[in-house]
């Protein structure tokens, strides 16, 4: 049944993560969340809040500042049964524990021949906009698409965090779970109760005929901006959300090049070794004789993330740079 | 110290510890000679010399409890019920091993056994050790986890974090610390300024003690106390095992080295785990000479049939086994 405007549930992306969270909880014993600051405090966003007083210390549990030990609590859990929710207070914290994530929680499963099954979720916070500065404000994507046995999800709105969530909580392979924390006080339409999104499937936000956006995490939001000031110039963009890094919807990104032969790929992390350096490797792989134009990658400038907001709103990509680089690859006529 | 505690052992006891030490000695010198002569590929890390601390450890826990495991793992394999044609199996990539040849010597498990894992990252095994032990709490199902380290381990951020986390959580587990005097080829005291790695224990709010690692009893007992302390819902402790690596770090060779003398080597092999319990085991009356070599016969004739076993087994194929196993599939 078609959900009218008026009936429609209004609430922040914040919100709908932490509402998702005790529905998880009220519904699966095994699953339990681990972290810095997630008890007593609910987290350094409020994400968390509430959830120790309902669930108690031993369901959400505050962890000392330990990210190796904490991504390996996780494992361990898992490994022997439970379902953890584990966090990662800062996406740039995944360095910190990368061993644990990519050559523990990773390969666990290949190199044990099958036998482990590891049901745990990385709950994690990236993304600039919030004069953060270079440690704190980083997407990286990149570094934990090229680990295979990972699952990587990145939702740009409140409807998808809650259904991806789900799904990620569910799933039996470790996922990260990425909010981008300038959209924390975003809204939208959440329905109440658990639903899934599966993992791996882009959702076309837009449909359109001249070029294809293809924007990750909050460039969606940015990139249907983009849309709108170029709808109005007689460009009809297709904008599409990949919602899942890993694994990547790449048939839906090559039936659009196919459809519209230009594609635009826009992100927040560095351009340079980018999810935008594989998403236009396998469009020229699978798709090449479609394209019109260069596949053309809109991303932040090779340097870290500066502190000054005069720095940081031009490193960040937006609407403006998201429409300059779908018009350059309308310029080029074939 | 936990020896005080010592309790009459049963001869069953007794004759466990021995056959789990003679166990993982004849596997670790059959894998020994396999890799040098070719017939097991790549890197090997062989337990011969410190079996005494995975059998003395492994025999104080029951079969569901947890271990978790360093690169020298094919002995708390052993230890912990592994079998000998899996392991062989999967020390030269066979599709009958324990991984389906995926894992290989530095990665050999069985989840199924309560092995989290040997590891090829040092010190990476602990954190997952602590997740098992916080399931075991959680689930309040009286299961403690067991983790198994190096003196090495003990001077890296992960092992420092687990032990941590491990205490002010108060979970049910043991660190059970090999310390076999070497950091893969550099002397404790090199890269350490404390003899003792139970030192240590104390930073993170748990009991830690020292016991002689070539002495299989000592080793056992106690672990028998750490083990019902943390089954009692007492928290953490950790056991330090004096013992020491008769090969190099990895490899199949051991003397004339520069990082260590032969002599050094020599004095250790003295006092030879093995050779040190079944002179008392005789002594005692409780095992004779003769018993001895039946058992160590039996063994050896059970690894022979393995290496057999391993070696007809088919190899993994690649248009196959290759991309299995990355991911669970949805059920």
């Amino acid at each position: 049944m078609a959900v009218t405007e008026t009936e429609q549930r209004i609430i922040r992306y914040n919100d709908a993560f932490n509402e998702t969270l005790a529905e998880l909880l009220r519904e699966d014993p095994d699953i339990f969340i681990a972290g810095e600051d997630v008890g007593r405090y609910g987290g350094v966003f409020q994400s968390f809040a509430g959830l120790n007083a309902e669930f108690g210390d031993e369901r959400v549990v505050d962890t000392p500042i330990a990210e190796q030990a904490i991504i390996g609590l996780g494992i361990g859990a898992a490994a022997v049964g439970l379902r953890p929710i584990v966090d990662l207070m800062f996406m740039d914290f995944v360095m910190v524990s990368m061993d644990q994530i990519a050559n523990q929680a990773a390969k666990m499963k290949y190199m044990f021949g099958g036998k482990a099954k590891l049901p745990l979720t990385i709950t994690t916070t990236g993304g600039a906009g919030l004069g953060a500065a270079a440690q704190h404000s980083q997407s990286l994507e990149a570094w934990l698409i090229h680990v295979p046995g990972l699952k990587v999800v990145y939702p740009s709105n409140p409807y998808d965090l809650k259904g991806l969530l789900v799904s990620c909580v569910r799933d039996d392979n470790p996922t990260i779970f990425t909010l981008h924390k300038a959209m924390l006080g975003s809204k939208g339409h959440v329905p109440e109760g658990l639903y899934e999104i599966p993992l791996g499937e882009a959702n076309i936000v837009r449909e359109g005929t001249d070029a294809t956006v293809v924007a990750i995490g909050k460039m969606v939001s940015e990139a249907e901006k983009a849309a709108a000031t170029l709808a109005e110039e007689g460009i009809e963009v297709e904008i599409i959300d990949p919602r899942t890094l890993l694994p990547f919807d790449m048939d839906t990104v090559i039936q659009s090049a196919k459809k519209t032969n230009r594609i635009v790929i826009v992100h927040e992390a560095v351009k340079n070794g980018g999810i935008g350096a594989e998403i236009s490797a396998q469009i020229q792989e699978q798709a090449f004789d479609y394209l019109d134009a260069p596949v053309t990658r809109v991303a932040a400038p090779f340097a870290p993330v500066p502190f000054s907001p005069a720095l940081e709103q031009s490193y960040v990509p937006n609407a403006e740079s998201i429409a300059k680089g779908v018009r350059d690859v309308l310029h080029r006529n074939i | 110290m936990a020896t005080k505690e010592q309790t009459k052992i049963s001869k069953e006891v007794l004759f466990d510890l021995h056959r789990r030490m003679v166990r993982i000695r004849l596997l670790e010198e059959a894998a020994g000679q396999l890799a040098s002569e070719a017939r097991i590929p790549g890197f090997i890390h062989l337990y011969v010399g410190e079996e005494a601390v995975a059998a003395g450890g492994c025999v104080a826990l029951k079969d569901e409890d947890q271990i978790s495991s360093t690169h020298r793992g094919h002995g708390h394999l052993v230890a912990k019920g592994g079998e000998f044609k899996p392991m062989m199996a999967e020390f030269m990539g066979k599709a009958t091993g324990y991984c389906k040849g995926k894992g290989g010597s530095m990665h050999i498990s069985d989840l199924d056994l309560g092995m989290l894992g040997a590891n090829g990252i040092v010190g990476a095994g602990v954190p997952i050790a602590v997740g098992a032990a916080f399931a075991n709490k959680y689930k309040n199902n009286g299961l403690v986890t067991m983790a198994f380290f190096g003196d090495g381990s003990t001077n890296i951020g992960a092992f420092h974090e687990a032990a941590n986390m491990a205490c002010a959580l108060h979970l049910p587990i043991v660190f059970m610390c090999e310390n076999n005097e070497y950091a893969e080829y550099t002397a404790r005291e090199r890269v350490m300024a404390i003899t003792d790695v139970a030192d240590r224990a104390a930073a993170y709010g748990m009991p830690g003690v020292i016991v002689d690692g070539m002495d299989v009893v000592a080793v056992y007992e106690a672990a028998r106390v750490a083990v019902a302390r943390a089954r009692n819902g007492e928290g953490p402790s950790m056991i330090e095992c004096k013992t020491y690596r008769y090969y190099d770090h990895a490899g199949v060779s051991g003397l004339g080295r520069t990082y260590r003398s032969d002599e050094e080597v020599q004095e250790w092999m003295e006092r030879d785990p093995i050779k040190l319990f079944e002179a008392q085991l005789a002594k005692a009356k409780v095992m004779s000479e003769e018993e001895a070599k039946e058992i160590h016969a039996g063994i050896q004739a059970e690894i022979d049939e393995a290496i057999e076993f391993a070696e007809n087994s088919p190899l993994p194929d690649p248009e196959v086994d290759m991309l299995t196993d990355v991911y669970t599939e949805a059920s």
